[in-house]
C-alpha cells in the first residue's frame, strides 16, 4: 500500500478527530457537569450555523459570523434552560431525552420555517482557502486552522471550569447545591451558565463546520449521532474523553477509508459497541451522576 | 413523524384559511367520497434530499391547485376542465425523511387509511424502488418523484410505477460525447460514489460511456450514504493520479463533498463533472465553484425559450412562490398533468385503466416538449439537457447558474429495452 496515502489519512484522522471532538464537547460538558442528556445538541448546532450564516451574508466576515453563532446558541441556551430544561434536571434520563428530542424538532422546524429547506451558501473563509504542505502531504489550510480553534477552545473551557472561581462554584454547586446555596451563591444561575456554555459550544461547532458541510436545517442530525459515538467511546461526561474519543473516531474513519471506504461508518459503530461491551463507562469514563 | 404533523398542520391551516376566505363558516355542500379523488404526496422534507423534496412538493401543490381550478398548463392540456373527471383532487403530504423505511410506511398509510389509488413522489432511488414494490403489491398507481438509477425502470421496474426523470444510462450517453468534445479524449477520471443503487448505477453508466470516448477510469471511491464529513474519502481522491473528478453525490451530500473537495485543492487540480446535478447544488456550493462544471440537469428554467409550456409553468410557479422552479418541481408538476390527461383518455381513474393508456405512449406536450412513457419499462422518453456552469459575472439572476450546452433528444439516448433487464409484472 502507498505509504504516502496512509500518512495522509493519518493526518486527516487527526483533523477529523478534532472536528468531532469540538462537536461532542458541549454535549459532554452538559452531561458531565449537570448530568443532563441533551438531544437538542444537534439542533442548537444548526441554529448556531444559521445565526452565523445570516450575519455572514450581511457582513461578509466569517469572524463576525463566528461571534454571531456563539451569541445565537448562547441565547437559545439561556432561553430554553429558563423555560424548560430547568424543570428536567432531577427527572430520569428518558424524560430528558424526550423533552430535548421534542425541542430539537421545534428548533429545526423553526429554522426551516424561517429560511426554507434550501441549502445555503457559506464558503470557506478567505483566511482558510489555501493548501498547506505538511511533510509532503498537501492538506486544506482551513481544516488545520480548525484543529487550532479546537485546541484553543478546549484550553479555554478547561481553564474556565478548573482554574477560575466561576468554575469552582459550578463544580461545588453540582456536588452539593444545598451547601453552595447556604453560602449565598445562586446555584440555579450556575446551572444556567453551564447549559448556555454547552449550547454556545454547539453553535461554535455549527459555524466552524459549515464550510465543510451543506448548510441545511437537517445538518445537525448526523452531528448528534457522531457526538454520541465520540463521547461513548471517550467516556460520557469526560473532558479528556471527548478529545480521545474524537481522535479515535477520526482515525478509524480515515484509516478504514483506505481499504473499505463503504464500511468506514460501520467500523465506527463496531468500535462503539466494543467499548460498550468491554468498558461500559468508556475509555475515560467516570461514575455517572445518576 | 414530526414532519407529517407539520404537513398536517400546514394543510389544516391552509384549509381553515381557505374556508375563512370564502366567508363561509362551513362548506355549504359537503363533498361526498365520490366527488373527490385522493392523491398521496411523498416528499423528502428532511434528510439529505430535503431541498429537492421541498421543490418537489411545490410542484405538486401548484399542479393540484391548477387542476382543481382548470388554469395554467393544466387548463391548457385539459381544455380548461376543472378537477379530474369531475372529481376535486384532495391530497396529503408526508415526509419520507430521505429513507426507504419511512417512505414505505407513509405510502402504506396513504393506501390503507386514505384509500389512495395514486401516490407520487420520493427523491432518493432507495425510497422510490421500495415504494414501487409497494405500489405493485397494493395495485396502486405510483408516479415516481426523482430517481436517477437504471434499476428504477430496470431490474426493479414495476407495472404500477412510471418514472419521468432521465435514468443513469440516458444521462451518461448524453453527457459523455459533450465531455469528450469539450475536455478531450485522454482524460483520467476518478469517481466519488454514494453507496446505493443510484450511485453505483450512475457511476457504471458514466464509466461505460466515457471509456467509449477514450477516457480512463483511475478509481472510484465509494462513501456510505449519507455522510456529513467527506475528508477521508477526498484524501484518497486528492492523492490519486487523475485529472477529472466525477462527483456522483447528490443533495446535501453533493454539496458537502464538493465544498470539501475545493478545500482539498481537488477542484484546482481536476475538472469537476457532476453528471446529475441536484436542485439546490449550485446554491450550496456557490457560483465560483460552479463555473466551468459540466453535468446534466433534468430540466432548467433556461428551457423556456424552447418549450412554450415551460414558460407558462414558470410564470404560475413564480406567481405562487416568488421563485423559479427547479427540476424536481418540473417532474412533479408535469407528472400530475400526465396523470390527469391519462384519466381523461381512459375515462377512468382506476390504476389498471391508467396503466393501459399510459403504455399506449401518447406524446403529451409539456415543459420538456413532447414526452411519453415507453411501454416496455415505463421510462419516460424525454430530452436530456447538458449544462455548463456559468461565469458568476454572466449570471442573470441569482439562480441562473447554468447555460444549456445541448438538449439531447430522448429517443437517441434510451437504453435498449433488452439491456434494461426490466420484466414488468402483470397488472
Amino acid at each position: 500500500m502507498d505509504f504516502h496515502l496512509i500518512a495522509a489519512q493519518l493526518l486527516n484522522g487527526v483533523a477529523l478527530g478534532a472536528i468531532l471532538a469540538l462537536v461532542a464537547l458541549g454535549l459532554t460538558i452538559v452531561f458531565g457537569l449537570l448530568g443532563f442528556v441533551n438531544f437538542a445538541h444537534g439542533a442548537i448546532f444548526t441554529c448556531g450555523a444559521y445565526g452565523g450564516w445570516v450575519v455572514y451574508t450581511k457582513t461578509g466576515s466569517f469572524v463576525i459570523a463566528i461571534a454571531a453563532a456563539l451569541a445565537t446558541a448562547f441565547v437559545i441556551g439561556v432561553v430554553i434552560e429558563r423555560l424548560l430544561i430547568r424543570m428536567f434536571y432531577n427527572r430520569p434520563p428518558e424524560d430528558q431525552i424526550l423533552v430535548t428530542f421534542g425541542l430539537a424538532i421545534v428548533l429545526v422546524e423553526l429554522v426551516r420555517a424561517l429560511f426554507t429547506g434550501q441549502t445555503q451558501l457559506l464558503p470557506t473563509p478567505s483566511w482558510g482557502q489555501g493548501i498547506v504542505n505538511v511533510g509532503g502531504i498537501f492538506y486544506p489550510q482551513y481544516r488545520l486552522e480548525v484543529v487550532g480553534i479546537v485546541a484553543v477552545t478546549l484550553a479555554a473551557i478547561y481553564i474556565i471550569i478548573y482554574r477560575t472561581k466561576i468554575g469552582l462554584i459550578v463544580r461545588a454547586g453540582i456536588d452539593d447545591p444545598l451547601v453552595v446555596n447556604l453560602l449565598g451563591i445562586d446555584v440555579k444561575r450556575t446551572f444556567l451558565l453551564v447549559f448556555a456554555m454547552g449550547a454556545a459550544l454547539a453553535g461554535l461547532a455549527g459555524i466552524i463546520d459549515s464550510p465543510m458541510l451543506a448548510v441545511n436545517p437537517d445538518m445537525g442530525t448526523e452531528v448528534l449521532a457522531q457526538s454520541f459515538v465520540v463521547i461513548v467511546i471517550g467516556g460520557v461526561g469526560s473532558f479528556g474523553g471527548a478529545i480521545v474519543g474524537g481522535l479515535i473516531a477520526g482515525e478509524l474513519v480515515s484509516l478504514t477509508t483506505l481499504f473499505a471506504p463503504d464500511y468506514s461508518q460501520v467500523f465506527l459503530y463496531v468500535a462503539m459497541a466494543l467499548v460498550l461491551i468491554l468498558r461500559p463507562k468508556g475509555l475515560f469514563g467516570v461514575e455517572g451522576r445518576a | 413523524m414530526a414532519n407529517s404533523r407539520r404537513s398536517f398542520l400546514t394543510t389544516s391551516l391552509g384549509a381553515a384559511g381557505a374556508l375563512a376566505a370564502s366567508g363561509l363558516p362551513f362548506p355549504r355542500v359537503s363533498l361526498g367520497a365520490d366527488d373527490t379523488i385522493f392523491v398521496g404526496l411523498l416528499c423528502d422534507q428532511t434528510g439529505s434530499y430535503s431541498a429537492d423534496g421541498e421543490d418537489l412538493q411545490k410542484g405538486y401543490e401548484l399542479a393540484i391547485e391548477e387542476l382543481n381550478a382548470g388554469t395554467g398548463v393544466m387548463g391548457k392540456v385539459l381544455g380548461g376542465k376543472k378537477g379530474v373527471l369531475g372529481k376535486k383532487i384532495v391530497y396529503k403530504v408526508a415526509d419520507t425523511e430521505t429513507k426507504a423505511g419511512p417512505a414505505v410506511q407513509r405510502a402504506t398509510e396513504f393506501i390503507t387509511q386514505d384509500k389512495a389509488t395514486m401516490i407520487t413522489g420520493g427523491v432518493s432511488t432507495s425510497e422510490v424502488i421500495a415504494m414501487e414494490a409497494l405500489a405493485q403489491q397494493s395495485k396502486v398507481l405510483y408516479m415516481t418523484g426523482a430517481s436517477g438509477s437504471n434499476d428504477t425502470t430496470g431490474k426493479n421496474c414495476q407495472r404500477y410505477a412510471f418514472r419521468s426523470q432521465c435514468d443513469a444510462y440516458m444521462v451518461s450517453k448524453a453527457l459523455a460525447p459533450v465531455l469528450a468534445k469539450a475536455l478531450g479524449k485522454k482524460r483520467r477520471a476518478i469517481y466519488l460514489v454514494p453507496d446505493y443503487s443510484y450511485g453505483h448505477s450512475l457511476a457504471d453508466s458514466m464509466k461505460e460511456f466515457t471509456e467509449k470516448e477514450g477516457w480512463t477510469t483511475v478509481a472510484q471511491v465509494v462513501a456510505p450514504f449519507p455522510t456529513s464529513d467527506y475528508s477521508s474519502y477526498l484524501t484518497n481522491i486528492a492523492n490519486a493520479n487523475a485529472d477529472t473528478f466525477v462527483n456522483i453525490e447528490f443533495g446535501n451530500d453533493g454539496v458537502a463533498s464538493t465544498k470539501s473537495a475545493a478545500q482539498f485543492g481537488i477542484l484546482k487540480k481536476m475538472q469537476l463533472v457532476v453528471p446529475n446535478i441536484s436542485t439546490y447544488f449550485a446554491d450550496g456550493v456557490g457560483a465560483e465553484i460552479m463555473e466551468g462544471v459540466y453535468g446534466t440537469l433534468p430540466w432548467s428554467f433556461r428551457l423556456q425559450d424552447r418549450y412554450p409550456m415551460a414558460k407558462l409553468f414558470i410564470e404560475s410557479f413564480v406567481k405562487k412562490y416568488g421563485i423559479r422552479p427547479r427540476w424536481t418541481a418540473q417532474i412533479a408538476y408535469d407528472q400530475l398533468a400526465i396523470w390527469a390527461d391519462a384519466a381523461y383518455r381512459a375515462k377512468s381513474l382506476a390504476p389498471a385503466d391508467l396503466i393501459r393508456v399510459l403504455e399506449e405512449g401518447h406524446p403529451i406536450e409539456l415543459s420538456l416538449g413532447k414526452v411519453y412513457y415507453r411501454a416496455g419499462d415505463h421510462q419516460q422518453v424525454r430530452p436530456v439537457p447538458v449544462v455548463l456552469g456559468k461565469k458568476p459575472a454572466d449570471m442573470q439572476g441569482k439562480d441562473d447558474f447554468f447555460s444549456i450546452v445541448e438538449v439531447v433528444p430522448g429517443e437517441a439516448v434510451m437504453q435498449p429495452l433488452d439491456l434494461t433487464t426490466c420484466k414488468l409484472p402483470p397488472v
